[in-house]
Protein backbone atom coordinates (compact mmCIF):
# COMPACT_ATOMS: atom_id res chain seq x y z
CA UNK A 1 0.00 0.00 0.00
CA UNK A 2 1.92 3.50 -0.43
CA UNK A 3 1.87 6.01 1.82
CA UNK A 4 -1.17 7.94 1.71
CA UNK A 5 -0.34 11.60 1.48
CA UNK A 6 -2.23 13.21 4.47
CA UNK A 7 -4.09 12.35 7.31
CA UNK A 8 -7.44 13.15 5.83
CA UNK A 9 -7.12 11.04 2.47
CA UNK A 10 -6.21 7.76 5.20
CA UNK A 11 -9.25 9.01 7.27
CA UNK A 12 -11.64 8.93 4.03
CA UNK A 13 -10.49 5.45 2.99
CA UNK A 14 -11.18 4.34 6.19
CA UNK A 15 -14.59 5.38 6.94
CA UNK A 16 -15.71 5.43 3.08
CA UNK A 17 -14.33 1.40 3.03
CA UNK A 18 -15.87 1.01 6.33
CA UNK A 19 -19.17 2.68 5.10
CA UNK A 20 -19.03 0.65 1.79
CA UNK A 21 -17.99 -2.27 3.62
CA UNK A 22 -21.38 -2.56 6.11
CA UNK A 23 -23.55 -2.11 3.09
CA UNK A 24 -22.09 -4.70 0.78
CA UNK A 25 -22.08 -7.49 3.90
CA UNK A 26 -25.74 -6.11 4.69
CA UNK A 27 -26.52 -6.92 1.24
CA UNK A 28 -24.66 -9.75 1.05
CA UNK A 29 -26.34 -11.35 4.35
CA UNK A 30 -29.94 -10.32 3.13
CA UNK A 31 -29.15 -11.79 -0.28
CA UNK A 32 -27.95 -15.12 0.48
CA UNK A 33 -29.20 -16.28 3.44
CA UNK A 34 -32.90 -17.87 3.99
CA UNK A 35 -33.24 -17.14 7.81
CA UNK A 36 -35.56 -14.25 8.41
CA UNK A 37 -33.94 -13.15 11.10
CA UNK A 38 -30.43 -13.48 10.04
CA UNK A 39 -32.26 -11.19 6.88
CA UNK A 40 -33.54 -8.34 8.89
CA UNK A 41 -29.50 -8.36 10.82
CA UNK A 42 -28.43 -7.74 7.12
CA UNK A 43 -30.75 -5.31 7.30
CA UNK A 44 -29.61 -3.81 10.05
CA UNK A 45 -26.17 -3.33 8.76
CA UNK A 46 -27.51 -2.48 5.86
CA UNK A 47 -28.69 1.01 7.27
CA UNK A 48 -25.65 1.64 9.47
CA UNK A 49 -23.73 1.90 6.60
CA UNK A 50 -25.96 4.25 4.41
CA UNK A 51 -26.08 5.98 8.00
CA UNK A 52 -22.39 6.44 8.34
CA UNK A 53 -21.68 6.77 4.95
CA UNK A 54 -24.33 10.55 4.65
CA UNK A 55 -22.49 11.49 7.63
CA UNK A 56 -19.24 11.06 6.41
CA UNK A 57 -20.11 13.15 3.66
CA UNK A 58 -20.70 16.46 5.41
CA UNK A 59 -17.52 16.12 7.43
CA UNK A 60 -15.04 19.13 7.20
CA UNK A 61 -11.74 18.89 7.79
CA UNK A 62 -10.59 20.93 10.69
CA UNK A 63 -14.18 21.57 11.92
CA UNK A 64 -16.08 21.09 15.21
CA UNK A 65 -19.35 19.56 16.14
CA UNK A 66 -22.16 21.84 15.22
CA UNK A 67 -22.91 23.21 19.09
CA UNK A 68 -22.56 26.77 19.92
CA UNK A 69 -20.35 26.73 23.02
CA UNK A 70 -20.55 30.44 24.39
CA UNK A 71 -17.15 32.04 23.90
CA UNK A 72 -15.51 30.05 21.64
CA UNK A 73 -17.19 31.99 18.43
CA UNK A 74 -16.11 31.59 14.69
CA UNK A 75 -14.86 27.85 14.12
CA UNK A 76 -15.92 26.26 10.76
CA UNK A 77 -18.74 23.49 11.95
CA UNK A 78 -19.60 20.11 10.03
CA UNK A 79 -22.50 19.69 8.20
CA UNK A 80 -25.92 20.05 10.57
CA UNK A 81 -28.41 19.13 8.00
CA UNK A 82 -26.82 15.48 7.20
CA UNK A 83 -26.51 14.54 10.58
CA UNK A 84 -30.50 15.89 11.50
CA UNK A 85 -31.45 13.71 8.61
CA UNK A 86 -29.77 10.33 9.75
CA UNK A 87 -30.95 11.09 13.72
CA UNK A 88 -34.22 10.63 11.51
CA UNK A 89 -33.45 7.51 9.51
CA UNK A 90 -31.98 5.74 12.88
CA UNK A 91 -35.12 5.93 14.48
CA UNK A 92 -36.86 4.91 11.85
CA UNK A 93 -34.93 2.15 10.88
CA UNK A 94 -35.12 0.78 14.43
CA UNK A 95 -39.31 0.97 14.00
CA UNK A 96 -39.00 -0.73 10.77
CA UNK A 97 -37.12 -3.44 12.50
CA UNK A 98 -39.78 -3.47 15.53
CA UNK A 99 -42.36 -4.35 12.88
CA UNK A 100 -40.18 -6.72 10.29
CA UNK A 101 -39.38 -9.26 14.18
CA UNK A 102 -43.16 -8.93 14.97
CA UNK A 103 -43.89 -10.05 11.51
CA UNK A 104 -41.45 -12.53 12.03
CA UNK A 105 -42.97 -13.92 15.36
CA UNK A 106 -46.39 -13.94 13.48
CA UNK A 107 -45.08 -15.92 10.61
CA UNK A 108 -43.64 -18.74 12.88
CA UNK A 109 -46.71 -18.94 14.82
CA UNK A 110 -48.88 -19.44 11.84
CA UNK A 111 -46.23 -21.20 9.56
CA UNK A 112 -43.61 -23.04 11.52
CA UNK A 113 -41.37 -21.98 9.67
CA UNK A 114 -38.06 -19.54 8.81
CA UNK A 115 -37.10 -20.21 5.94
CA UNK A 116 -37.78 -17.98 3.06
CA UNK A 117 -37.85 -20.37 0.10
CA UNK A 118 -39.81 -22.86 2.26
CA UNK A 119 -42.21 -19.82 2.77
CA UNK A 120 -42.46 -19.14 -0.88
CA UNK A 121 -43.19 -22.40 -1.77
CA UNK A 122 -46.30 -22.85 0.67
CA UNK A 123 -47.26 -19.51 -0.06
CA UNK A 124 -47.22 -20.44 -3.64
CA UNK A 125 -49.30 -23.53 -3.17
CA UNK A 126 -51.67 -21.68 -1.22
CA UNK A 127 -51.61 -19.19 -3.95
CA UNK A 128 -52.70 -22.18 -6.35
CA UNK A 129 -55.25 -23.94 -4.62
CA UNK A 130 -57.63 -21.40 -4.85
CA UNK A 131 -60.77 -22.66 -6.66
CA UNK A 132 -61.01 -19.14 -9.15
CA UNK A 133 -58.09 -20.36 -10.72
CA UNK A 134 -58.60 -22.52 -14.01
CA UNK A 135 -56.23 -25.35 -14.41
CA UNK A 136 -55.39 -28.27 -16.84
CA UNK A 137 -53.74 -30.50 -14.48
CA UNK A 138 -55.41 -32.12 -11.85
CA UNK A 139 -56.12 -30.14 -8.11
CA UNK A 140 -53.32 -30.50 -6.27
CA UNK A 141 -54.25 -31.48 -2.41
CA UNK A 142 -52.40 -29.15 -0.26
CA UNK A 143 -52.50 -29.81 3.48
CA UNK A 144 -53.37 -26.48 4.81
CA UNK A 145 -51.81 -25.44 8.05
CA UNK A 146 -54.87 -24.89 11.12
CA UNK A 147 -53.98 -22.24 12.44
CA UNK B 1 -21.06 -22.52 -3.77
CA UNK B 2 -24.69 -22.69 -4.28
CA UNK B 3 -25.74 -20.60 -7.27
CA UNK B 4 -27.55 -18.63 -5.14
CA UNK B 5 -24.60 -17.74 -2.77
CA UNK B 6 -22.53 -17.09 -5.95
CA UNK B 7 -25.08 -14.39 -7.07
CA UNK B 8 -25.02 -12.56 -4.42
CA UNK B 9 -21.31 -12.74 -4.18
CA UNK B 10 -21.00 -10.93 -8.06
CA UNK B 11 -23.99 -8.77 -7.17
CA UNK B 12 -21.79 -7.82 -4.07
CA UNK B 13 -18.55 -7.16 -5.85
CA UNK B 14 -19.99 -5.28 -8.81
CA UNK B 15 -21.79 -3.02 -6.46
CA UNK B 16 -18.51 -2.70 -4.58
CA UNK B 17 -16.87 -1.55 -7.57
CA UNK B 18 -19.61 0.83 -8.27
CA UNK B 19 -19.40 2.37 -4.82
CA UNK B 20 -15.58 2.59 -5.17
CA UNK B 21 -15.90 4.65 -7.95
CA UNK B 22 -18.66 6.59 -6.28
CA UNK B 23 -15.80 7.11 -3.25
CA UNK B 24 -12.65 9.04 -6.26
CA UNK B 25 -15.75 11.71 -6.83
CA UNK B 26 -16.56 12.72 -3.16
CA UNK B 27 -13.46 13.46 -1.37
CA UNK B 28 -13.69 13.95 2.45
CA UNK B 29 -14.77 17.31 3.33
CA UNK B 30 -15.02 18.71 -0.21
CA UNK B 31 -18.75 18.43 -0.68
CA UNK B 32 -20.14 22.04 -0.50
CA UNK B 33 -22.15 22.95 2.22
CA UNK B 34 -24.33 25.75 1.22
CA UNK B 35 -27.17 25.41 2.78
CA UNK B 36 -25.23 24.24 5.91
CA UNK B 37 -22.73 27.03 6.08
CA UNK B 38 -26.19 29.29 5.53
CA UNK B 39 -28.40 27.49 8.31
CA UNK B 40 -24.69 27.53 11.37
CA UNK B 41 -24.69 31.38 10.39
CA UNK B 42 -28.36 32.27 11.10
CA UNK B 43 -29.51 29.33 13.39
CA UNK B 44 -28.20 30.95 16.52
CA UNK B 45 -30.23 33.96 16.40
CA UNK B 46 -32.79 32.71 14.11
CA UNK B 47 -33.91 30.13 16.68
CA UNK B 48 -31.79 30.65 19.53
CA UNK B 49 -30.70 27.00 20.15
CA UNK B 50 -27.32 25.93 20.94
CA UNK B 51 -27.39 22.72 19.49
CA UNK B 52 -27.83 23.80 15.45
CA UNK B 53 -29.02 20.06 14.70
CA UNK B 54 -31.70 20.40 17.27
CA UNK B 55 -33.25 23.86 15.14
CA UNK B 56 -32.39 21.79 12.04
CA UNK B 57 -34.28 19.05 13.33
CA UNK B 58 -37.60 20.60 14.88
CA UNK B 59 -37.48 24.35 12.93
CA UNK B 60 -35.90 24.10 9.83
CA UNK B 61 -37.25 20.47 8.86
CA UNK B 62 -39.74 19.90 11.41
CA UNK B 63 -42.34 18.12 8.67
CA UNK B 64 -39.77 15.64 8.36
CA UNK B 65 -40.15 15.41 12.19
CA UNK B 66 -43.93 15.14 11.97
CA UNK B 67 -43.54 12.13 9.36
CA UNK B 68 -41.22 10.43 11.54
CA UNK B 69 -43.56 10.24 14.23
CA UNK B 70 -46.09 9.21 12.01
CA UNK B 71 -43.85 6.24 10.71
CA UNK B 72 -42.68 5.36 14.59
CA UNK B 73 -46.62 5.41 15.09
CA UNK B 74 -47.42 3.27 12.80
CA UNK B 75 -44.96 0.73 13.17
CA UNK B 76 -45.56 0.19 16.83
CA UNK B 77 -49.75 -0.04 16.22
CA UNK B 78 -48.98 -2.49 13.33
CA UNK B 79 -46.59 -4.23 15.53
CA UNK B 80 -49.27 -4.42 18.31
CA UNK B 81 -51.95 -5.47 16.57
CA UNK B 82 -49.98 -8.65 14.54
CA UNK B 83 -48.77 -9.28 18.22
CA UNK B 84 -52.10 -9.14 19.73
CA UNK B 85 -53.00 -12.97 19.91
CA UNK B 86 -52.66 -15.37 22.37
CA UNK B 87 -49.82 -14.75 24.36
CA UNK B 88 -46.67 -17.50 24.77
CA UNK B 89 -47.93 -20.05 27.06
CA UNK B 90 -44.51 -21.22 28.02
CA UNK B 91 -43.48 -20.01 31.45
CA UNK B 92 -41.32 -16.82 30.41
CA UNK B 93 -42.26 -15.21 34.29
CA UNK B 94 -39.36 -17.22 35.74
CA UNK B 95 -37.48 -15.32 38.72
CA UNK B 96 -34.91 -13.72 38.52
CA UNK B 97 -31.71 -13.17 40.61
CA UNK B 98 -31.35 -11.09 43.80
CA UNK B 99 -28.59 -9.25 41.39
CA UNK B 100 -30.81 -8.64 38.69
CA UNK B 101 -34.07 -7.88 40.73
CA UNK B 102 -32.04 -5.04 42.96
CA UNK B 103 -29.68 -3.98 40.14
CA UNK B 104 -33.28 -3.15 38.22
CA UNK B 105 -34.48 -1.03 40.71
CA UNK B 106 -31.75 0.77 41.44
CA UNK B 107 -31.29 1.57 37.43
CA UNK B 108 -35.00 2.86 37.16
CA UNK B 109 -34.25 6.29 38.51
CA UNK B 110 -31.19 6.73 37.56
CA UNK B 111 -32.17 5.86 34.18
CA UNK B 112 -35.36 7.88 34.24
CA UNK B 113 -33.08 10.83 35.25
CA UNK B 114 -30.63 10.83 32.60
CA UNK B 115 -33.47 10.36 29.99
CA UNK B 116 -35.26 13.35 31.47
CA UNK B 117 -32.05 15.21 31.43
CA UNK B 118 -31.12 14.59 27.80
CA UNK B 119 -34.34 15.62 26.82
CA UNK B 120 -34.69 18.79 28.24
CA UNK B 121 -31.28 19.64 27.39
CA UNK B 122 -31.46 18.91 23.75
CA UNK B 123 -31.22 22.27 22.29
CA UNK B 124 -28.02 23.38 24.51
CA UNK B 125 -26.38 19.80 24.93
CA UNK B 126 -26.22 17.16 22.14
CA UNK B 127 -29.59 14.83 22.82
CA UNK B 128 -33.08 15.39 22.09
CA UNK B 129 -36.15 14.01 22.31
CA UNK B 130 -35.54 10.15 20.30
CA UNK B 131 -32.41 9.74 22.13
CA UNK B 132 -34.00 10.29 25.52
CA UNK B 133 -36.80 8.74 24.70
CA UNK B 134 -34.89 5.55 24.08
CA UNK B 135 -33.66 5.68 27.46
CA UNK B 136 -36.74 6.34 29.21
CA UNK B 137 -37.97 3.01 27.16
CA UNK B 138 -35.25 1.05 28.82
CA UNK B 139 -35.71 2.56 32.05
CA UNK B 140 -39.42 0.87 32.06
CA UNK B 141 -38.48 -2.29 30.35
CA UNK B 142 -35.64 -3.09 32.90
CA UNK B 143 -37.69 -3.40 35.88
CA UNK B 144 -40.38 -5.52 34.01
CA UNK B 145 -37.48 -7.89 32.59
CA UNK B 146 -36.17 -8.87 36.26
CA UNK B 147 -39.76 -8.47 37.85
CA UNK B 148 -42.30 -10.02 35.19
CA UNK B 149 -45.19 -10.24 38.09
CA UNK B 150 -45.84 -6.20 38.01
CA UNK B 151 -47.93 -5.70 35.18
CA UNK B 152 -47.01 -2.96 32.71
CA UNK B 153 -49.79 -0.44 32.30
CA UNK B 154 -50.17 -0.41 28.68
CA UNK B 155 -53.18 1.77 28.55
CA UNK B 156 -51.38 4.41 30.43
CA UNK B 157 -48.39 4.14 28.06
CA UNK B 158 -50.87 4.38 24.81
CA UNK B 159 -52.74 7.53 26.58
CA UNK B 160 -49.22 9.25 27.27
CA UNK B 161 -48.68 8.67 23.52
CA UNK B 162 -51.19 9.76 21.94
CA UNK B 163 -51.45 12.99 24.20
CA UNK B 164 -47.90 13.71 23.35
CA UNK B 165 -48.33 13.42 20.08
CA UNK B 166 -51.25 15.40 19.94
CA UNK B 167 -49.20 18.13 21.78
CA UNK B 168 -47.02 17.96 19.15
CA UNK B 169 -49.41 18.88 16.47
CA UNK B 170 -51.16 21.41 18.41
CA UNK B 171 -47.78 23.24 19.16
CA UNK B 172 -47.30 23.21 15.42
CA UNK B 173 -50.93 24.00 14.84
CA UNK B 174 -50.43 27.32 17.20
CA UNK B 175 -48.37 28.96 15.28
CA UNK B 176 -50.83 28.59 12.51
CA UNK B 177 -52.92 29.98 14.39
CA UNK B 178 -50.78 33.08 15.13
CA UNK B 179 -50.18 33.96 11.02
CA UNK B 180 -47.00 32.16 10.84
CA UNK B 181 -46.49 28.47 9.00
CA UNK B 182 -47.31 25.38 10.53
CA UNK B 183 -44.62 23.98 13.52
CA UNK B 184 -42.84 27.71 13.44
CA UNK B 185 -41.36 27.84 16.46
CA UNK B 186 -42.85 30.33 18.70
CA UNK B 187 -42.44 32.30 22.14
CA UNK B 188 -39.03 33.85 20.97
CA UNK B 189 -35.85 32.81 21.35
CA UNK B 190 -34.29 33.58 24.51
CA UNK B 191 -30.92 33.95 25.41
CA UNK B 192 -28.54 31.25 23.68
CA UNK B 193 -27.45 28.64 26.57
CA UNK B 194 -30.54 28.88 29.16
CA UNK B 195 -32.35 26.57 29.67
CA UNK B 196 -35.58 28.64 28.74
CA UNK B 197 -34.81 29.78 25.46
CA UNK B 198 -35.33 28.49 21.98
CA UNK B 199 -39.02 29.18 22.25
CA UNK B 200 -41.44 26.29 22.09
CA UNK B 201 -38.70 23.65 20.39
CA UNK B 202 -37.86 22.27 24.22
CA UNK B 203 -41.63 21.72 24.19
CA UNK B 204 -41.72 20.28 21.08
CA UNK B 205 -38.68 17.69 22.00
CA UNK B 206 -40.30 17.06 25.22
CA UNK B 207 -43.85 15.60 23.48
CA UNK B 208 -41.24 13.85 21.08
CA UNK B 209 -39.20 12.37 23.84
CA UNK B 210 -42.54 10.81 25.63
CA UNK B 211 -43.90 9.68 22.60
CA UNK B 212 -40.77 7.79 21.73
CA UNK B 213 -40.44 6.52 24.76
CA UNK B 214 -44.10 5.36 25.32
CA UNK B 215 -44.14 3.82 21.94
CA UNK B 216 -40.97 2.12 22.20
CA UNK B 217 -41.64 0.70 25.64
CA UNK B 218 -45.08 -0.62 24.67
CA UNK B 219 -43.30 -2.09 21.92
CA UNK B 220 -40.86 -4.44 23.57
CA UNK B 221 -43.60 -5.52 26.16
CA UNK B 222 -45.60 -6.30 23.53
CA UNK B 223 -42.64 -8.20 21.91
CA UNK B 224 -41.59 -9.54 25.01
CA UNK B 225 -44.74 -11.39 25.71
CA UNK B 226 -45.12 -9.52 29.01
CA UNK B 227 -47.64 -7.23 30.78
CA UNK B 228 -51.31 -8.11 31.91
CA UNK B 229 -51.95 -11.66 29.78
CA UNK B 230 -54.86 -11.64 26.92
CA UNK C 1 -7.96 10.82 16.34
CA UNK C 2 -6.81 8.70 13.40
CA UNK C 3 -6.01 5.39 15.24
CA UNK C 4 -9.34 5.71 17.30
CA UNK C 5 -10.92 5.81 13.52
CA UNK C 6 -8.73 2.84 12.44
CA UNK C 7 -9.60 0.61 15.27
CA UNK C 8 -12.94 1.25 15.58
CA UNK C 9 -13.34 0.43 11.79
CA UNK C 10 -11.58 -2.77 12.02
CA UNK C 11 -13.56 -3.69 14.87
CA UNK C 12 -17.05 -2.90 13.10
CA UNK C 13 -16.11 -4.72 9.90
CA UNK C 14 -15.03 -7.86 11.67
CA UNK C 15 -18.25 -7.71 14.04
CA UNK C 16 -20.19 -7.59 10.58
CA UNK C 17 -18.43 -10.45 9.05
CA UNK C 18 -19.22 -12.34 12.26
CA UNK C 19 -22.94 -11.15 12.35
CA UNK C 20 -23.02 -13.27 8.47
CA UNK C 21 -21.02 -16.48 9.91
CA UNK C 22 -21.83 -17.07 13.14
CA UNK C 23 -24.10 -19.73 13.37
CA UNK C 24 -25.62 -19.17 16.72
CA UNK C 25 -28.27 -16.26 16.71
CA UNK C 26 -26.96 -15.30 19.81
CA UNK C 27 -23.94 -14.72 19.28
CA UNK C 28 -24.95 -12.88 15.87
CA UNK C 29 -26.54 -10.30 17.50
CA UNK C 30 -24.19 -9.61 20.31
CA UNK C 31 -21.64 -8.91 17.06
CA UNK C 32 -24.44 -6.89 15.60
CA UNK C 33 -24.37 -4.60 19.19
CA UNK C 34 -20.78 -4.69 19.03
CA UNK C 35 -21.16 -3.09 15.20
CA UNK C 36 -23.65 -0.59 17.09
CA UNK C 37 -21.24 0.57 19.27
CA UNK C 38 -18.01 0.98 17.15
CA UNK C 39 -20.49 3.09 14.77
CA UNK C 40 -21.33 5.29 16.98
CA UNK C 41 -17.51 5.89 17.74
CA UNK C 42 -17.10 6.03 14.12
CA UNK C 43 -19.74 9.37 14.61
CA UNK C 44 -17.53 10.72 17.32
CA UNK C 45 -14.52 10.88 15.39
CA UNK C 46 -16.87 12.35 12.51
CA UNK C 47 -17.94 15.78 15.07
CA UNK C 48 -21.70 14.13 15.22
CA UNK C 49 -22.04 13.57 18.84
CA UNK C 50 -25.97 13.82 18.30
CA UNK C 51 -26.28 10.94 15.91
CA UNK C 52 -23.61 9.03 18.09
CA UNK C 53 -25.99 9.52 21.27
CA UNK C 54 -28.70 8.00 19.11
CA UNK C 55 -26.95 5.09 17.39
CA UNK C 56 -26.07 4.13 20.68
CA UNK C 57 -29.17 4.28 22.55
CA UNK C 58 -31.10 3.02 19.85
CA UNK C 59 -29.14 0.59 17.42
CA UNK C 60 -27.12 -1.06 20.71
CA UNK C 61 -30.10 -0.93 23.41
CA UNK C 62 -33.49 -0.87 21.84
CA UNK C 63 -32.62 -2.75 18.72
CA UNK C 64 -30.53 -5.66 20.93
CA UNK C 65 -32.99 -6.43 23.31
CA UNK C 66 -35.96 -6.68 19.83
CA UNK C 67 -33.67 -8.83 18.37
CA UNK C 68 -33.20 -10.94 22.02
CA UNK C 69 -36.88 -10.87 22.73
CA UNK C 70 -37.97 -12.57 19.09
CA UNK C 71 -35.64 -15.27 19.76
CA UNK C 72 -36.60 -16.02 23.01
CA UNK C 73 -40.10 -16.08 21.82
CA UNK C 74 -38.59 -18.13 18.76
CA UNK C 75 -37.66 -20.67 20.86
CA UNK C 76 -35.10 -23.17 20.13
CA UNK C 77 -37.12 -24.65 16.94
CA UNK C 78 -36.95 -21.10 15.48
CA UNK C 79 -33.52 -20.01 16.04
CA UNK C 80 -32.47 -23.31 13.72
CA UNK C 81 -30.68 -21.99 11.08
CA UNK C 82 -30.59 -25.17 8.27
CA UNK C 83 -28.41 -24.79 4.98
Amino acid sequence: MQALATDLELLQTVLYSGAFGLVLLGLYAMASHRHLVRILLGLTLLEGGANLFLVAVGFRADAVAPIVTPGAQALPMVDPVPQALILTAIVIGVGVLALGLALTVRVFEVHGTLDVRALAQRLTQAGEATPEEPSPAPPVSVTRDAS
Amino acid sequence: MSSRTFASLVFTLGLGLILASVMQGLPLGGAPMQVGQAIVAQAPEAVGTANIVTSVVLAYRGLDTLGELTILFAAATAGGLVLSGRRPSHATQSQAGFILRTGAGLLFPFLLALGAYIILHGHLTPGGGFQGGAIIAAAFFVPLLSRPESPFNEAVASVIEGAAGAMFIVIGLLSLTNGGSFLEPLLGTGELGELFSAGSLPLLYVAVGLKVGAELAGLLVHLGGLGEAG
Amino acid sequence: MIWIALISAAVMLGAAIAVITLRDFYSALAASTVVSLALSVLFVVLRAPDVALAEAAVGAGVSGVLFALTLRRLGAKGAAEDE
